[in-house]
């Protein structure tokens, strides 16, 4: 079946990708490639970081979280706070940005891991609305007008330093043991308590792990197209992050990549469709809980879930 | 204290629109154990069929209302038929249900604006409005005909869940469908029919709330669901009398807080309800502890 990627052939294609975003940047500057291609491909990569933190929480961890948007608000008004409003360098913004969302969705998982079942899908969708609204009331942010004159500081290599790195740590922590009691909890949490697993303190951490990512995702969001919005934060952006979870794939972080890209680049095909664009979303939301539930790659390749099954056992779903 | 009274009257008004959409939330939950987010879509829908039967068949109150309820009962079971059954049938996690409801719910709410488009309507008014008044206190006849149908209408779907066959059948189902199928129920004409009475009493809201409020546009289905699904929560999901308890706690707070307080920290409170009732009484007011059996 599918034999392990060796160490050369990683670091070879690892090398090869970041040669080829150095040199697309670099053709940016000198105008040798358009600044439309040049953005999309900046959303693909915040794109990808949202996808494949959100994966982490309801993929492996098996939890449900819906209102990974409210994160990446956190993300992108506490970063334009740093720069617009206090003039500070985007990095440190950038920073504050991902560790003020890390701490939303410490402040969140709390309530939310008390209790069980639905509630966290509740209680983050919930979150999302709280977070849209506040913006909405506090003038300071710019209210409902939106906050406008962020400095364009995301470039391409921003975005390819923190995809990559993201997906790092992330691929690290699932093949960690951290990786594995998430598994655990995912297939019997009762099962992985009894082990001796920290349950709820395991749940929480996938889940700052996730909104610290977001709020990165957010952030660089913000500062890539200059103006945020508290309606581009609301659960339709939050469902759309759901749709390239599962347009790639339940716990597979390389569906991630594959459904963040092909999505993006869909909905950009799309713009001609015009208010017919976001009748397209849901459907294929819907069509791939119908048709292919496991999604593009789920629960396949560098998987964990495949060692801890049976062989005979074609297709469990989580 | 007749201000008080008259606060009160606008809660019930507000709750007891909550609460009708509340009991499809907690109906649906109790059968099939599923957050249905595609709900307040559902009551949006019912509003704005409404809106078509008032505006362009220039029917009267009652005939929109009714032709509403079994347009949008239609529309509830489809959903049903399309998206929810096939998923059921092929045995899918629970999970890939809820994020098919989210997606039918963004689905509902996308196709309305791309069909009627996104400018609020305006829903004709379709009763005189008489007021009277009771020591200092109005009560005006919409506001009368609000309560009254919608408590009406709660009354008769707790007789029938309590009372008739097909009431419990649908509490069989709620404890344990697979034994009910064994027993020679068809399970999913009773799931069905479930969907026709929330879908119904959503589409009533929905009427309802356009004769109180007569804005209308695709997106309100999001607000309003969301707090009825509050409610249901609070009041204890999976029980009718909790939808209702709920609808009502969840309109006075809203109307009491908008009455003494910037209406903007609404949103604010129905969430910390939301939060306080879940850690302290995560069954709900009126549900009884679950035990988790291993």
């Amino acid at each position: 079946m599918n034999t392990p990627v060796k160490r050369w052939q990683s670091l070879l294609l690892w090398g090869g990708l970041t040669l080829a975003v150095v040199a697309v940047h670099l053709l940016g500057r000198a105008g040798l490639v358009s600044g439309y291609l040049l953005q999309i491909l900046q959303l693909i990569g915040i794109n990808i970081m949202l996808t494949a933190s959100l994966n982490l929480v309801n993929g492996y961890l098996g939890e449900f979280a819906i209102g990974h948007a409210g994160f990446m608000a956190v993300g992108a008004y506490v970063s334009a706070l740093f720069t617009v409003k206090w003039h500070l360098p985007f990095p440190l913004a950038l920073l504050a940005g991902a560790v003020a969302a890390g701490f939303f969705a410490w402040l969140v998982g709390i309530p939310a891991f008390t209790t069980f079942g639905d509630y966290l899908a509740i209680i983050t969708l919930g979150f999302n609305m709280i977070v849209v609204n506040l913006i909405n009331n506090i003038d300071y942010l710019g209210g409902p007008r939106g906050l406008p004159g962020l400095p364009r500081a995301t470039n391409l290599l921003w975005v390819y330093a923190l995809t990559a790195l993201s997906l790092l740590v992330l691929r690290n922590l699932v093949r960690s043991n951290y990786g594995r009691l998430w598994v655990a909890i995912r297939e019997s949490d009762i099962a992985a308590e009894l082990m001796g697993a920290e349950v709820r303190r395991l749940k929480l951490l996938a889940l700052v792990i996730a909104g610290t990512i977001a709020g990165a995702a957010g952030a660089l969001w913000g500062h890539l197209l200059q103006y945020i919005h508290p309606r581009s934060f609301d659960y339709i952006k939050s469902t759309e992050m759901l749709v390239m979870v599962y347009l790639g794939g339940m716990g597979s972080l390389a569906g991630s990549v594959l459904g963040a890209t092909l999505y993006t680049a869909l909905m950009e095909m799309l713009r001609g469709l015009k208010e017919w664009r976001p009748v397209v979303g849901p459907l294929i939301l819907i069509l791939i809980m119908l048709r292919m539930p496991r999604g593009l790659m789920g629960l396949r390749p560098p998987d964990l879930g495949r060692l801890l099954r049976p062989r005979r056992e074609k297709g469990v779903a989580t | 204290m007749a201000i008080f009274i008259q606060q009160l009257l606008n809660a019930l008004q507000l709750g007891g629109i909550y609460a009708l959409i509340a009991l499809g939330y907690t109906m649906v939950y109790g059968v099939l154990k599923l957050i249905n987010f595609a709900h307040g879509d559902i009551f949006m829908a019912g509003a704005f069929i409404g809106f078509f039967l008032a505006t362009y068949l220039k029917l009267p109150f009652v005939a929109t209302l009714l032709g509403s309820m079994v347009l949008t009962a239609l529309l509830g079971v489809t959903v049903e038929r399309v998206a929810y059954r096939p998923l059921r049938e092929a045995g899918a996690p629970r999970m890939s249900l809820v994020i098919t409801a989210l997606g039918v719910g963004l689905f509902l709410e996308n196709f309305t604006r791309a069909t009627v488009g996104a400018e609020p309507r305006n829903f004709p008014r379709l009763l005189e409005t008489a007021a009277w008044d009771l020591g200092g206190v109005a009560l005006t006849s919409l506001q009368f005909l609000i309560i009254g149908t919608a408590l009406a209408l709660m009354l008769a779907l707790r007789y029938l869940v309590r009372h008739t066959l097909v009431g419990k059948a649908m509490r069989a189902v709620a404890d344990n469908p697979e034994i009910l199928g064994l027993m020679g129920v068809n399970v999913d004409r009773i799931i069905i029919f479930t969907f026709v009475l929330g879908s119904t009493l959503a589409a009533a809201g929905g009427i309802l709330y356009a004769q109180a409020y007569p804005v209308l546009d695709p997106y309100m289905g999001i607000v309003v669901g969301w707090k009825a699904f509050i409610a249901a929560v609070v009041g204890g999901i999976g029980l009718i009398d909790g939808a209702m308890l709920g609808g009502v706690i969840l309109g006075s707070t809203e109307v009491f807080v908008a009455a003494y307080l910037p209406s903007t920290y609404r949103d604010g409170i129905a969430f910390a309800i939301l939060i306080l009732v879940l850690l302290l009484r995560p069954t709900g007011l009126l549900g009884r502890p679950v035990v988790k059996k291993v």
